[in-house]
């Protein structure tokens, strides 16, 4: 999230990993955490994207000791990949589809924060001679 | 309970001996003058009032140079002290005054309201429309009177047109009476400039007509009748053309706001704007006086005394004498001159600094002492309001003694106020413009009107405008108007006057009303759409 969200273009962001089994509450499965945003969202009222034409989807709320959270989810995540799908370019309704697939049990989720961000650089700047950093993925 | 008393003078003002003599004179003179002026043969000899009056009455004007004072009610006397019982002491207070003097000075001032000048424009419009009146007549009667032999005879057309000339001319008759026959509601200083050019026009007009009757008429003795009365006719259309013009000239020309006019009194300040039309200075003078006895509250100089004392204060701490000569070299003048003034600037920069400070909390205590009052005054107003009761029906059978006609009813409540109600205007320095005649027949009007105890505190509790008092408050005889450009052009923007009545003085500024330009935006009803913007938050 470093560059400016241009809808459309490759974007390039240092991503993390996060794998979530989730849990049977009742008679179906959740993953403990809430997301916001979409395409059909109002982007400005995200309090967590930092571009606020972003209109990607959010992770808004983390329930504690859900399996999100103990997964390593933060809350002002944004989702890029769902077990492969695309996350950016996602309505609301469509990217909540995709998290709770009763099918599946587990989520592969890509998620981006700032402060992934922020070590890099930061790792950056204490090694001036290494022009790569630690190793992003892109799609 | 007994609320008139005599006191005399000397006793209700212990602190203020040495300017006894004069003023207390000339206040008699002046309250005895008043009376004089009905009955040339007794001097009724008024007391003095209460210590905050500052200026005495003349026959019902101030005296030129003193604020105006409280006000005689004809044979009771002024009494400020209505709310206490004091006893009456007789004495020191009776002066007597030669009986020419004060005859002489009531039949001067009467000159200058009642007199025959209130009248010549009435007189002046009545000639005139007499003549406008007969003059047609006279066109129509002279040929039938002189010589009716030679007279050819007057057709069914000629004979409407008998109809027509007496219908226009009662309607000139009573378009003229509407307009001019008045007498004028006030005396300007100078002849208004449009109505001597309609009356020149008008008997130019009625001349020239005179002169081609004469010439064309009445010598060769014309038979052709038809054509005389029609020329009576041309006559009465031409005057109620004029009188078209006049009603455009003198009536509508003022009412279209042209000009945005800023008044400020100088004595505190209170500012009002009022937008009128094309005038004369001196129309707009007398339009602007017009509003000010609606609008502006009663001038009170006795509220302007402390800001006098705070100037006379600020005029004593500057004076500094220099008594070290300035002699010697330039150079050891400098630190010599400056050491006084540095001096004087230090004493009266200690002296504001005390100053700015007394103002302060005396204008905080006289806020607190108002309030107290005030809301004495209130209670008490309530509590009386609380012992009168409209009489229903089911009440005619009280005791025919319990039940009284409204001036009774007034009478009957007002003591229980009356003490709370002289405190709160005494603390607010408007005592002497309510008399207790004049706040009992208020009460009668409020008890009529059924009116709750806050209407009637409203007009005690904030200064009403000046036409709310009596006539002795109006002062409508002393206004002077004070101009750089002839009194009767017009209003310009920019122009600038100043009418000055006895002790203040109101300035007048002339703005004129911006030219407005205002252009359409067109917005189709079918434009309006919106939008839904959501954030919706989902819990997986």
């Amino acid at each position: 999230m470093s560059q400016n969200f241009v809808p459309g273009q490759p974007v390039s962001v240092v991503t993390q990993r996060i794998e979530i089994q989730k849990l049977q509450h009742g008679d179906h499965l959740i993953l403990g955490f809430s997301i916001g945003g979409g395409i059909d969202q109002d982007p400005s009222q995200n309090p967590f994207s930092e571009d606020k034409a972003d209109k990607g989807i959010y992770v808004t709320r983390i329930s504690a000791g859900g399996p999100a959270d103990v997964a390593g989810l933060r809350m002002g995540d944004k989702i890029m990949q769902v077990n492969g799908w695309d996350m950016t370019m996602m309505t609301h309704d469509q990217a909540r589809k995709r998290l709770t697939k009763k099918k599946e049990n587990v989520v592969r989720l890509l998620v981006t924060r700032k402060s992934l961000e922020d070590a890099v650089k930061h790792s950056m700047c204490s090694y001036p001679k290494q022009i790569q950093a630690k190793p992003g993925f892109k799609d | 309970m007994d609320t008139e008393s005599t006191h005399s003078g000397y006793s209700s003002r212990s602190g203020r001996s040495n300017r006894h003599g004069d003023r207390s004179r000339e206040r008699h003179k002046a309250s005895s003058s008043k009376d004089s002026s009905r009955s040339e043969r007794s001097v009724i000899i008024n007391p003095p009032d209460t210590p905050s009056q500052e200026s005495p009455v003349h026959n019902g004007e101030p005296l030129p140079g003193e604020p105006t004072p409280s006000v005689d009610q004809g044979d009771d006397a002024q009494d400020d002290n209505w709310g206490e019982t004091t006893t009456a002491v007789t004495g020191t207070s009776e002066l007597s005054i030669s009986q020419e003097e004060v005859v002489g000075l009531g039949k001067e001032v009467q000159d200058r309201t009642q007199g025959f000048r209130r009248y010549l424009p009435l007189a002046v419009g009545s000639v005139v429309g007499l003549l406008m009146l007969l003059t047609p007549l006279a066109f129509v009667l002279l040929p039938a009177v002189l010589w009716p032999d030679r007279l050819e005879a007057c057709g069914a057309a000629c004979e409407g047109l008998f109809l027509s000339i007496s219908f226009k001319l009662l309607i000139l008759l009573v378009a003229v009476w509407a307009l001019f026959l008045r007498p004028s509601r006030a005396r300007l200083p100078r002849v208004c400039v449009y109505r001597a050019f309609l009356i020149t026009l008008t008997l130019l007009l009625t001349m020239s007509y005179w002169l081609f009757f004469g010439v064309r008429i009445l010598d060769p003795q014309d038979e052709d009748y038809h054509g005389i009365v029609q020329f009576a006719v041309s006559l009465v259309d031409s005057q109620l053309f004029i009188h078209y013009l006049a009603v455009v000239l003198l009536e509508l020309r003022h009412i279209k706001p042209c000009y945005s006019v800023c008044v400020i009194r100088s004595t505190d300040g209170e500012t009002r704007h009022y937008n009128i039309g094309q005038l004369s200075i001196q129309k707009a003078a007398l339009t602007i006086l017009e509003y000010y006895y609606r609008d502006f509250p009663l001038h009170n100089p006795a509220l302007l005394s402390a800001s006098k004392h705070r100037a006379a204060k600020h005029l004593a701490g500057l004076k500094v004498y220099n008594v070290d000569a300035t002699a010697g070299s330039t150079a050891g003048a400098q630190p010599g001159n400056g050491n006084p003034s540095r001096a004087m600037v230090t004493a009266s920069a200690k002296r504001k600094d005390s100053a700015h400070n007394e103002l302060y909390y005396e204008e905080a205590d006289y806020e607190r002492r108002v309030r107290k009052r005030r809301a004495r005054l209130v209670v008490a107003v309530e509590e009386a309001f609380t012992h009168v009761r409209r009489m229903k029906k089911e009440d005619e059978r009280a005791t025919p003694s319990d039940i009284m006609d409204v001036r009774e009813a007034a009478l009957a409540v007002f003591p229980s106020m009356a003490r709370a109600l002289q405190k709160y205007l005494r603390t607010t320095r408007r005592q002497h413009c309510h008399s207790m005649e004049s706040i009992q027949k208020h009460l009668a009007f409020c008890l009529i009107n059924n009116m709750s105890p806050k209407a009637f505190l409203e007009t005690y509790l904030s200064p009403g405008p000046t036409l709310q008092y009596g006539p002795e408050r109006w002062m409508a005889d002393q206004w002077t108007l004070v101009s750089e450009a002839s009194v009767t052009s017009g209003l310009k923007d920019g122009s600038e006057f100043l009418l000055r009545c006895l002790d203040f003085n109101l300035a007048v500024t002339v703005k004129s009303i911006p030219y407005i330009r205002v252009t359409e935006e067109f917005i189709d009803p079918k434009s309006h759409k919106f939008l839904l913007l959501l954030q919706s938050e989902t819990s997986v």
